[in-house]
This record gives structure tokens, C-alpha cells and sequence, in this order.
């Protein structure tokens, strides 16, 4: 092989670095296992979205392609009940761990204090704790409010749409704050300082120099809470009400039951819905990579 | 700044260093307004995360009547002690076998891929880049749903292996299939943090290595490989974590014979109702979580 190539000269597409790109036989099997990758992260993915548009109702049996099963989704008063809440949480907890994950990003990266090593060691943590410790967490600090609080108050809580929130806001925050923070890094801090010696205020040195430039990766924390929130399936399990399921939970209560063209049908609308979210991300992020 | 401009309006404390002034008021009203930002979100941190934490380790030190009540008070550490039964050691070195095996296919797979990406022109690395990205931030139970259907009874793999083997072939309820779902949802992690190492690599070393009479082989064994390492073991950990606190995947992929350290836990709260023995297992889950976190900040790499 080598032989042949040193008698021919490098190829025209390798001249450059040839020595640093791998010998030819090497690129290919490299450029296989690519292919291969590629074709497993992407050929479930596929089979998927034919087999929801397959007409009979056993899931492995093709017979001719119909929307029937679209059909039953969204007429089916659990999948709509359940989309409902999956939304209403979603806009909920992305709204308030944007603001709060933005707030904590700016103090931790803008400014010096004491304490702010504990402080950034406890917003780490629910970024890597895994999600089962995390909903025990929350079954337990929500069982221990409720009594407080009946004892207490005599107010009678309980688990639904707010416990679902309150949890999903406390990993949020810490999503939102590692993404706002990796770009605020990048950022230049002597704009800021030249907006304070042109007299600006404090507050107008935010709002017409920090926020914009920051601006991208707010929204890049907000989709990515947005994602990570309509995705939550154990977290939620643990604290949601009855009545007050999301749709990944009740399709989670389904698929262990049993595969049905109709998880097949609520699986594509949500993989079309984390999909047009993060593409609508990646485009945000290609944007701010340019001057 | 604006604030410096500002008159002072209180005294300096007494401990603050006189001949600084001005300045160091200045300064500790810069990190007051700090703190003043950072506040309702540590707050809530505090409230919603902090507090249930300590929650579930005072839990772990309870009591479980027999109605399968906790009882707060009689504290003792009899649901540590039945981590060591023989049951939760299967378990447990179950799941660290499967999150192992999970780790080492994925590095397996992921390096050569990782490598690949990286010595691609920057255009098609974007493009390659976005197609990683979109399974990865794709629904993870409906990916490992997928896998259901694939590896079942109708699924094209039971049909084209039964006639050849002429057996019963069952893939779906096994650990094969726990792995494979677990390699399938953990991939990626494996290989942004492997693509953004080797994308880095100062690769006129790989050069030098060669032109030193190095031969492809030994530059990757003596350069590329020791360079690429807080790739590797950044990786390497974020795959192993959430593998070995799995869930969902066991849950929907392994059958009742496949449980995991993650399911195990689960079921002390929502069928046995023993939630301290619940609690110690998701203490002891987490303190692995922060060992093998530890070792990933000890070893140098931050970067994701």
C-alpha cells in the first residue's frame, strides 16, 4: 500500500498534511466507523417515524401507511390532558430558571465575593446528580412541606403542577446558569467598562451593553431548560399529582406496558418537538460565532 | 464606575484596612451588589435542592414501621447495613459492570469517531457536529423506546435471526439490551468532550513524533492518546454516571431480571414503601457520583 503511494506521490486531497492524516487504509476504516455511528444513532430514530405512520396495530406488521394513529393522538383526552401540562410546566419553569440562572451567572463570573466557591459548588451539582437521587430529593422535601405546612398553616398542599415546577426549576437553574456563563466568559469585560465611563448607570451598562451581547446564550439556556423540561420523565414521576401527569410520564406509564402504534405516534410528535428545539439552538449559536 | 462616584455613606468597619479607603469601600459594595444578584437563586438552590438533600440523608437514619411509615427518630444505621446484603451487592455490582461496559463500547466506538470528526475541514466538522447534536438533545425515552421495538418479538432482528438459528431468539429483557440502550443514550457524552479534546491537539507533536522515525502507531501511542486523555476521562465519567443510576433504560429495555442500582430505588419508594433503606441507596449512589466527579476535576480536565 504504502509502496504504491510513495510511487504515485500524496494524493492532491492529503498534500497538505499527510503526515499528520492517517495512512489511507486507516482513514477508511475511521470513515466506516463513522458511517456506522452514524447509521446507530439515526436508524432507530427513522424506524420510528415510518412504523407511526403504518397502518396496522401491530407495531411490526407494515400493511399500508395512514395518519390514523395521528388521529387518535389528538383525540385522545389523556395524550391532549398530559401535552397540557407537559406545556404549562415547560413555560413555567423555563421562564423562572432563565431569570434566576441568568442572575446567578452574572454574580459568579462578574463579581468577587466570599462564599462564592460553596455557592458555585451548589450550582454544579444538580447538573451532575443523577436524576433518580434527584426525585427522591423532591418526594421527600415535598412530603416534609406538606406536613409543615398543614401543621403550621393548616393549608393542605399537594403534589401536582406547582411540585412539578418547583423541581424542574431547581435543575434548570443550574442548566441555564452553566450556558449563560460559558459565554459570558468569552465576553470582552472593557465594554462594560466603557459604558460606565461614557456615564452610563449601572443598570444602563446591563440593558444596552451586557444583555445583548449576552443575549445568545440566554436564549441557548432557555431552549435548552425548555428541552430538558418537556424530556423529564423521573423527576416528574416522583412528584406529580394524579390528573397532573406530563406527557413523557404518561408515555412512560404506557411503554412498560407494552409497545403500541400509538406511543409510536406520540413519540414522533415529541421527537419533532425536541428536534425543531434544538435546531432553532444550533442556529442561535452558529449566529453568535459570527462577528 | 458609577458607584465610585457615589458619597460614602458609611463608616469603613473597623476591620478593613485604613489605608485603602475609599477603594476597598467601593470594593465591598461591588461584591454586596454581587452577592445581591446571586441571592434569589442561591436562595432557591438552597430551598429546593440543598434542603432536600439533607432531607433525604436524615431519611437514611430512620425507621420504617411495619406499615411502611417512616419513623423520624430512633435514629440508626441499619439501611446502610443492608447495603452490604447479598442482594444489593448483585445489584450493585451489576450496575457498575453494565455502566462499565456502557463506558469502555462507547470510548470504543466514540474515539475513532471523535477523531474522525476532528480531522475533518471546519465546514463539514460543523455539519457532522449538528448531526450528533440532534439525536443527543432528542427525546431520551422515546430513543430508548425505539430500542423496544427494534430488539421485540415483530422487531427485524428477532425475524431475520430466528430462521437462520432456528431457535427462540430473545434480545429484548437481557442485559445485551440494557447495554445497547444505554450506549445508544450516552453516547454522545462520550464524544463532544473526545471531538473538542482532539479538535485542540497540537497536532505539529504528531509531526515531530513522525519525522523522529515514529511510526503511526507509536505516535498515537506516545502523542495523540496521552494528549487526548481529559477528553478520554472526561468522557469516560460522564457516560459512567448516568449509566450507573440508570432508570428508564433498564426499566424499559431489561425485564425484571436486568434491575439496576437506579430501578432498585425507585421501588423502595413507589411498591415497598421503605424509604430510609431508599434514602441510604441514593446516598450511597450519589457519594459514587462525587467520587468519580472528584476524580474528573482532579485529573485536570474542566473542560466539556
Amino acid at each position: 500500500m504504502s509502496v504504491v503511494d510513495a510511487a504515485s506521490g500524496p494524493p492532491p486531497d492529503v498534500a497538505e498534511d499527510s503526515v499528520v492524516r492517517p495512512k489511507r487504509t486507516v482513514e477508511r476504516i475511521l470513515a466506516g466507523n463513522a458511517w456506522i455511528v452514524f447509521a446507530f444513532l439515526y436508524l432507530p430514530i427513522l424506524l420510528l417515524v415510518v412504523l407511526s405512520f403504518n397502518d396496522n396495530r401491530t407495531v411490526g406488521v407494515w400493511t399500508e401507511p395512514s395518519l390514523r394513529w395521528y388521529q387518535a393522538m389528538f383525540t385522545d383526552r389523556n395524550v391532549l390532558g398530559a401535552l397540557r401540562n407537559s406545556l404549562v410546566v415547560a413555560f413555567i419553569s423555563t421562564v423562572v430558571s432563565t431569570v434566576l440562572g441568568t442572575a446567578a451567572a452574572l454574580s459568579l463570573e462578574r463579581f468577587r465575593y466570599r462564599g462564592q466557591r460553596a455557592y458555585d459548588g451548589l450550582l454544579y451539582l444538580p447538573v451532575i446528580i443523577p436524576d433518580v437521587t434527584m426525585a427522591v430529593m423532591m418526594l421527600l422535601f415535598f412530603v416534609q412541606a406538606f406536613d409543615l405546612l398543614g401543621a403550621v398553616l393548616g393549608v393542605n398542599a399537594s403534589f401536582g403542577i406547582g411540585t412539578i415546577s418547583l423541581s424542574h426549576i431547581a435543575f434548570n437553574i443550574s442548566f441555564v446558569a452553566v450556558v449563560v456563563r460559558a459565554r459570558l466568559a468569552g465576553l470582552d469585560p472593557s465594554l462594560e467598562e466603557a459604558a460606565a465611563d461614557l456615564y452610563a448607570s449601572r443598570w444602563q451598562a446591563f440593558r444596552r451593553v451586557t444583555l445583548p451581547l449576552i443575549a445568545p446564550g440566554v436564549a441557548g439556556g432557555a431552549l435548552l431548560a425548555l428541552t430538558l423540561s418537556l424530556d423529564e420523565v423521573v423527576i416528574t414521576s416522583f412528584v406529580a399529582g394524579p390528573g397532573s401527569t406530563t406527557l413523557p410520564v404518561y408515555v412512560f406509564g404506557l411503554v412498560r406496558r407494552g409497545v403500541t402504534p400509538l406511543i409510536n405516534a406520540v413519540s414522533v410528535l415529541m421527537l419533532t418537538g425536541s428536534m425543531l428545539l434544538v435546531l432553532t439552538s444550533l442556529l442561535i449559536t452558529r449566529r453568535r460565532d459570527e462577528p | 464606575m458609577a458607584t465610585t462616584l457615589e458619597p460614602r455613606t458609611t463608616p469603613p468597619p473597623a476591620d478593613a484596612a485604613p489605608e485603602l479607603g475609599l477603594e476597598a469601600d467601593a470594593e465591598r459594595a461591588e461584591s454586596r451588589r454581587g452577592l445581591l444578584i446571586g441571592l434569589p437563586s442561591l436562595a432557591y438552590l438552597v430551598v429546593f435542592f440543598a434542603l432536600p438533600l439533607v432531607i433525604v440523608v436524615v431519611y437514611s437514619f430512620a425507621t420504617r414501621s411495619r406499615t411502611g411509615r417512616t419513623i423520624l427518630g430512633d435514629w440508626n444505621l441499619d439501611s446502610y447495613a443492608r447495603l452490604f446484603d447479598p442482594l444489593v451487592l448483585e445489584i450493585a455490582l451489576r450496575s457498575l459492570w453494565l455502566a462499565l461496559l456502557t463506558t469502555l463500547i462507547s470510548l470504543a466506538f466514540g474515539y475513532p469517531f471523535a477523531y474522525y470528526l476532528a480531522t475533518r475541514s471546519p465546514k463539514v466538522r460543523g455539519i457532522l457536529l449538528v448531526l450528533v447534536m440532534i439525536p443527543f438533545w432528542s427525546n431520551f425515552l422515546v430513543r430508548t423506546y425505539a430500542w423496544r421495538v427494534i430488539l421485540g418479538r415483530d422487531g427485524p432482528f428477532v425475524r431475520l435471526l430466528e430462521p437462520i438459528l432456528g431457535t427462540d431468539v430473545q434480545l429484548l429483557f437481557t442485559p445485551f439490551a440494557v447495554v445497547l440502550g444505554l450506549v445508544y443514550g450516552y453516547m454522545p457524552f462520550m464524544i463532544l468532550p473526545l471531538y473538542a479534546t482532539i479538535e485542540r491537539l497540537d497536532f505539529s507533536l504528531v509531526e515531530a513524533a513522525r519525522d523522529l522515525y515514529a511510526s503511526g502507531w507509536q505516535a498515537f501511542l506516545k502523542v495523540t492518546w496521552p494528549l487526548s486523555r481529559p477528553g478520554v476521562i472526561a468522557g469516560s465519567l460522564l457516560v459512567f454516571i448516568p449509566s450507573f443510576g440508570a432508570y428508564v433504560t433498564p426499566e424499559i429495555l431489561g425485564g425484571g431480571r436486568t434491575t439496576m442500582l437506579g430501578s432498585y430505588i425507585v421501588r423502595q419508594f413507589l411498591s415497598a414503601r421503605d424509604w430510609p433503606f431508599g434514602s441510604a441507596l441514593s446516598v450511597a449512589v450519589l457519594l459514587v457520583m462525587l467520587a468519580a466527579a472528584v476524580v474528573y476535576l482532579r485529573s485536570g480536565g474542566r473542560n466539556l
